[in-house]
């Protein structure tokens, strides 16, 4: 068992859920309440990452934030150490391949309220703020914690995308994921399935929560 | 206080997505009831007044403040217009205990005022008790109660219902009918009540305005419109079946009467001096003032327009039944009102019986026939 990998990929996961958290509100509530040109393309982008393959994915993020890249070449000037091979470079690569997990659940709970009860809200006097923190977001709570209970869990098994990015630096990039696949690879099959049976668990866990919320949901009608 | 200082004034005038030409008033105090067939855009004024939804082209005015101006490129969000608006379906935030609703609305009321001057609205409203309730513990009744007392907590300078009594039942609507009754005459501000129900409108509102696709017909009291339409088309919107055209004979102003020729013969009407002699116009007759001839025994009602027919149709619905007179040769044209069901069945009415009955003149008004839908 790999102990260190899996707490830096539960570190990951948290930093791209807090990350994550706030832009999906607004991401997704911007895009369930307004309509314009173009809309289906800039959805379309946003749910790209779930059917390009992660070593797609992960060969354009290695070109975008490498050291040749103008936000490579800005990131090494200003932290001093270059972004990809580096926990932030992993940080930056998972907010990028979960946004369609951390966007799509919450655009569809911020749908699902009635354009009317926005109206009433306005009629009410409240802003815009107030109405999203009053109003909207009590609503839509289910949505929220599906998002981030998948965008954790998806964070915890991603593997493509974070070997392309950060590689296999042990403390630095090496996931819980990777460290499965060189346990294998190292033909330790116990330390692999002890590690797979963590992620196991972990996932059953974070799937039985979103089914947990809606449940919850469906008994209190809202 | 003066009702002209606090009225409201709206204009709204757009060729798409909804076709909208809007001129409407409704003074402080005033119900104006805002009337039109499904789809005829009634919903979206209310939401242009109250801020929700941004025409083309247009102003909106209560007092002295204007909320949208469109040639001055002002436009005042909902949240800034001091609006009362109780939605079709309430739009309770459902998340929310009814006080919790009500105080909702309360943002420009000190905070430790709220809670109290909540409970008092609920309790104007018969709620009393109930403030601990979420919507969906409350009946249909409750919930537009809620709903009303929703949009008093704002304070408003116009109060706006949308359908406010088409998801209750016919009980509880009637009981509704009275507690706005009440509430209205308590309140200054001007009231727009939007529905399609006619005799919910005759009943509640001091005035109605017609809609039809988005444009403005006519607005009066509802006895008015209901019995001196502007055009044919606004008497089929009020319900008006017996709509017909002739042509002008003469007018008497002695006896202040306009003749009619209708089907051969002559007809005197309400005084229309306005149509000259040999004008083609439309007319039409509430069935109120159709009088029936009893068929035994005459009546002084023969000697007003007595016009000669046979029955082809009568149906009993109840203590009321529908007839329609055929009169005049060659398919002719059908004269629709109602009798007791009683004095139907005396008078041995049926179809293919002759009848006869007289058209009062002061419930005979002639329109321009600005469709070619009447027929002869």
């Amino acid at each position: 068992m790999d102990s260190a990998a899996l707490l830096l990929s539960l570190k990951l996961a948290a930093c791209t859920v807090a990350i994550l958290a706030p832009v999906g509100i607004f991401v997704a509530r911007f895009l369930a309440t307004r309509h314009f040109a173009g809309k289906p393309f800039v959805e379309a982008a946003f749910a790209l990452p779930l059917v390009l393959p992660p070593t797609v994915l992960g060969f354009y993020l290695l070109v975008a934030l490498g050291g040749h890249s103008p936000l490579g070449r800005w990131y090494e000037a200003a932290f001093g150490h270059p972004l990809v091979f580096t926990f932030d470079g992993l940080v930056v690569a998972s907010v990028i391949f979960n946004l369609p997990f951390a966007i799509q659940p919450v655009q569809r709970a911020f749908e699902a309220i009635p354009d009317d009860l926005r109206h009433a809200a306005a009629c009410c006097g409240l802003t815009d703020l107030q109405s999203l923190w009053r109003i909207e977001l009590p609503l839509a709570w289910t949505g929220l914690v599906t998002a981030w209970v998948l965008t954790f869990a998806h964070t915890l098994g991603e593997f493509g995308v974070v070997l392309m990015v950060g590689g296999s630096i042990p403390g630095e990039t090496k996931t819980i994921a990777i460290a499965i696949y060189d346990r294998v690879q190292a033909f330790d099959e116990a330390g692999a399935g002890i590690m797979s049976a963590v992620l196991l668990l972990l996932s059953m866990v974070a799937i039985g929560i979103t089914f947990l919320a809606s449940a919850t949901r469906r008994r209190h009608g809202r | 206080m003066d009702a002209s200082a606090d009225a409201l004034t709206v204009e709204l005038a757009q060729a798409r997505p909804i076709p909208l030409a809007v001129t409407l008033s409704c003074a402080g105090g005033e119900l104006l009831a805002l009337v039109g067939p499904s789809g005829s855009g009634k919903s979206t004024v209310l939401r242009a007044i109250a801020g929700v939804y941004a025409p083309a082209r247009g102003r909106v005015a209560v007092g002295g403040d204007t909320w949208l101006d469109s040639a001055a490129g002002r436009f005042r969000p909902a949240r800034e217009r001091s609006v009362g608006f109780v939605f079709q379906n309430y739009a309770l935030f459902p998340h929310l205990s009814a006080q919790h609703n009500v105080e909702q609305a309360m943002g420009h009321v000190a905070r430790a005022l709220r809670a109290e001057r909540a409970r008092m609205l609920l309790e104007r409203t018969n709620l009393g008790g109930l403030e601990a309730r979420r919507p969906a513990q409350l009946s249909g009744g409750q919930q537009q109660r809620v709903a009303v007392a929703r949009a008093l907590a704002r304070d408003p300078k116009v109060l706006l219902l949308d359908e406010p009594f088409s998801a209750v039942d016919q009980v509880t609507r009637e009981k509704l009918y009275e507690e706005l009754a009440t509430l209205r005459r308590e309140l200054r501000v001007p009231m727009i009540l939007v529905t399609h129900a006619l005799d919910e409108a005759a009943m509640l509102a001091d005035r109605m305005c017609i809609l039809h696709r988005g444009t403005t017909l006519q607005a009066g009291t509802p006895q008015h419109v209901m019995t001196r339409p502007a055009s044919p088309l606004v008497a089929r919107l009020v319900g008006l079946k017996n709509i017909f055209s002739a042509e002008v004979v003469d007018h008497d102003p002695a006896r202040a009467l306009t003749r009619i020729r209708w089907q051969g013969t002559v007809l005197e009407a309400a005084h229309a001096p306005q149509f000259a002699p040999g004008a083609r116009i439309a007319w039409v007759v509430s069935p109120s003032h159709v009088v029936m001839h009893r068929r035994d025994r005459p009546s002084r009602g023969e000697r007003e327009n007595p016009v000669a027919g046979t029955i082809v149709r009568c149906i009993a619905l109840g203590e009321t039944t529908a007839l329609s007179l055929r009169v005049g040769a060659g398919g002719g044209a059908d004269i629709v009102f109602s009798l007791p069901t009683h004095a139907a069945r005396r008078n041995g009415l049926a179809p293919g019986v002759e009848a006869c009955i007289s058209l009062l003149a002061d419930g005979i008004h002639l329109m321009t026939p600005g469709d070619s839908s009447a027929p002869a």
